[in-house]
């Protein structure tokens, strides 16, 4: 990384000991970027901008939140009544948090569709994976601090799943608990931890942002960048791009805070926890809804909590389980498909998470989680080896300089 | 790219440029949507419609006699209300008000001349100055003496000596009637 001249003394002065200048030079501004990303492209930068929001108005939140279970309720009804904006606040954390989830979705079905998880990504996917692990612990807890109904039921039947590993699963419940059943204990730790793991959020999405800035984005055609002629600088070119994407986001985002705050909410929640009754439907946040219906497609307890784990930690597989050498979709006519039956898939896994376990319903659950891991397990290897991939162009730039030859193949994709 | 580059700019040598204008308009938009959207957040800090409720407290002085102090809470201060005595009135009316760190007459602090209603906070930073009860010094003065950097205040609560800057604070009170005062 050569060091930047810049014009300003006092910049210069202090990247001369700490080339914090040159590096942020480097990956914000001129960081060569392919000049072919769709928007598709726009949702790893909304991650990280839902990200601040959560933790500033989560700090903001805490300011005004009491956590322990005489008073976890009533302060969140005191933030919303009382506090000055808390309930702007709140709204926006709340609906933030789901908002992160769809973000972070897309993303993810993002990087399935253009195969953003091969060489030389694999540890960028992984960074990517735990992002999403460490996102589900804190908002799993984040639903515990406002002491509802389905705060406290919630963390009684996530917190029991430990309970099915064999010998030592009850021992660790109690230790996750603090004692015999989900009381103050339990809800004191998960403040704390709740407010911690943002922190390590942003620490893998900075390890994370490293690995991209090592293998640079991919792009819509997955093939690799052959020189300068395949690339814009950053800024302004990105920057106004993810800038407008940002502007489009808001819209979304503040017309649920403003016109529907509770939607993605339950109304139960706003029933004061009661440990001596169940709600006679518990259903988790929409976003753990296909994990869920996964958990209770097995008729057996250790077996259904495996296979939860299961079909996110598959993800880390996919670089193995993908042998195919062609990353995008566009070139892969049979994955093209696959993919979106797999997306559908994950869709009837999410409604039937928020049935109740009766009927067709079950069925259903059972051949969609057989479906998910069909997917991974057996399509997406059998793919790599049996389906011919379209040829893909000699570079990003030639279907643009070269219309006539080039822009014939590129019809057809 | 760097054909579209130039050519949006405009002519070279045209001065200012229509880029150049929409970047100032965004950047503008951009800095008073930013300030606007941190309002909430930092009024969010500022005392919250219950805490507000809570500023006026009611107080029963028949129990007071002449001589004494009481000390209540009031916005989670300490409120002195002394009984004043005859005596105590007149070192306060007896000085010559314009000479003191920060000149008041004692007729402009009280609104019944035994009764004399006091935030109880000193105005230098902030400790609770002692005199309230018996055994406690009450300063050069008589009044109140604050132990933390030695400010002495009289039997008006004004400041006489020391490096608080200002007298004590008399917050609003209203008498609802002889017996009862209503503070805040
Ligand atoms: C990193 C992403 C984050 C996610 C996904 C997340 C998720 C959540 C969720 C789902 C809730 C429950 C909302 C409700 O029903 O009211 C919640 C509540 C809460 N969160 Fe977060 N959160 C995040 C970051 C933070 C941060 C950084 C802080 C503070 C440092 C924070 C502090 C709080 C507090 C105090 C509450 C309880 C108040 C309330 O219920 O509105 N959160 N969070
Ligand atoms: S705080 Fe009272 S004298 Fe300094």
């Amino acid at each position: 990384m050569s060091g930047h001249t810049f014009q300003n003394k006092a910049i210069r002065w202090i990247d001369e000991r700490m080339p914090i200048f040159t590096v942020m030079q480097h990956s914000a501004i001129d960081y060569p970027t392919p000049k072919n990303l769709n928007y598709w492209w726009n949702f790893g930068s909304l991650a990280l901008f839902v990200l601040v929001i959560m933790l500033m108005t989560g700090i903001f939140l805490a300011m005004s939140y009491t956590p322990h279970v005489d008073y976890a309720f009533t302060s969140v009804e005191r933030i919303m009544r009382d506090v000055n904006y808390g309930w702007l606040l709140r709204y926006l954390h709340m609906n933030g948090a789901s908002m992160f989830f769809i973000v972070v979705y897309i993303h993810i079905f993002r990087g399935l569709y253009y195969g953003s998880y091969k060489a030389p990504r694999e540890l960028l996917w992984w960074l990517g994976i735990v992002i999403l692990l460490v996102m589900m612990a804190t908002a799993f807890m984040g639903y515990v601090l406002p002491w509802g109904q389905m705060s406290f039921w919630g963390a009684t039947v996530i917190t029991n799943l430990f309970s099915a590993i064999p010998l030592v699963g009850e021992d660790i419940v109690t230790w996750l608990w603090g004692g015999f059943s989900v009381d103050n204990p339990t809800l004191n730790r998960f403040f704390a931890l709740h407010y911690l793991l943002p922190f390590v959020l942003v620490a893998v999405v900075f390890l994370h942002l490293w690995a991209l800035h090592t293998t640079k984005s991919g792009n819509p055609l997955g093939i690799d960048v052959k020189g300068p002629q395949d690339t814009i600088p950053f800024h302004p070119y990105y920057t106004i791009k993810d800038l407008f994407g940002v502007g489009v986001f808001l819209l979304f985002y503040l017309f649920f805070v403003f016109y529907a705050p509770n939607f993605f909410g339950e109304p139960d929640n706003y029933i004061p926890a009661n440990p001596l009754v169940t709600p006679p439907h518990i259903v988790p946040e929409w976003y753990f809804l296909p994990f869920y219906a996964i958990l209770r497609a097995v008729p057996d307890k250790l077996g259904g909590v495996v296979l939860m784990f299961g079909s996110i930690l598959i993800l880390f597989a996919l670089p193995w389980l993908d042998r195919s050498r062609v990353r995008s979709a566009r070139f892969r006519p049979i994955y093209k498909q696959v993919f979106w039956l797999f997306l559908i898939d994950c869709i009837v896994l999410g409604y039937i998470g928020a049935k109740p376990p009766e009927g067709a319903f079950i069925t259903i659950g059972r051949i969609a989680t057989a479906y998910y891991f069909a997917h991974f397990l057996i399509v997406m290897p059998l793919l790599g080896r049996l389906e011919k991939p379209r040829p893909v162009p000699q570079s990003i730039s030639a279907p643009v300089l070269k219309p006539a030859a080039a822009t014939a193949q590129m019809e057809k994709v | 790219m760097a054909d579209t580059a130039s050519h949006a700019h405009g002519a070279p040598g045209q001065g200012e440029t229509r880029r150049d204008f929409l970047l100032y308009a965004t950047t503008a938009v951009g800095a008073v949507g930013t300030a606007i959207a941190l309002w909430p957040f930092i009024h969010s800090m500022n005392p919250a419609a219950d805490v507000l409720a809570l500023s006026s407290t009611e107080v029963d002085l028949s129990p007071i006699a002449e001589g004494q102090s009481i000390t209540v809470t009031w916005r989670g201060k300490p409120v002195f209300i002394r009984h004043r005595t005859a005596r105590e009135i007149e070192e306060a009316r007896a000085a010559d008000a314009s000479g003191l760190p920060d000149p008041q007459k004692d007729e402009d602090r009280v609104q019944k001349a035994e009764w004399l209603v006091l935030v109880g906070v000193c105005t230098h930073l902030g400790c609770i100055p002692l005199g309230q009860k018996t055994s406690e010094p009450k300063g050069d003065y008589n009044g109140w003496f604050c132990p933390c950097h030695g400010s002495h205040y009289d039997t008006s609560g004004r400041i006489r000596k020391g490096p608080a800057p200002a007298n004590l604070v008399v917050p609003e009170y209203t008498f609802l009637d002889d017996n009862r005062v209503r503070i805040g």
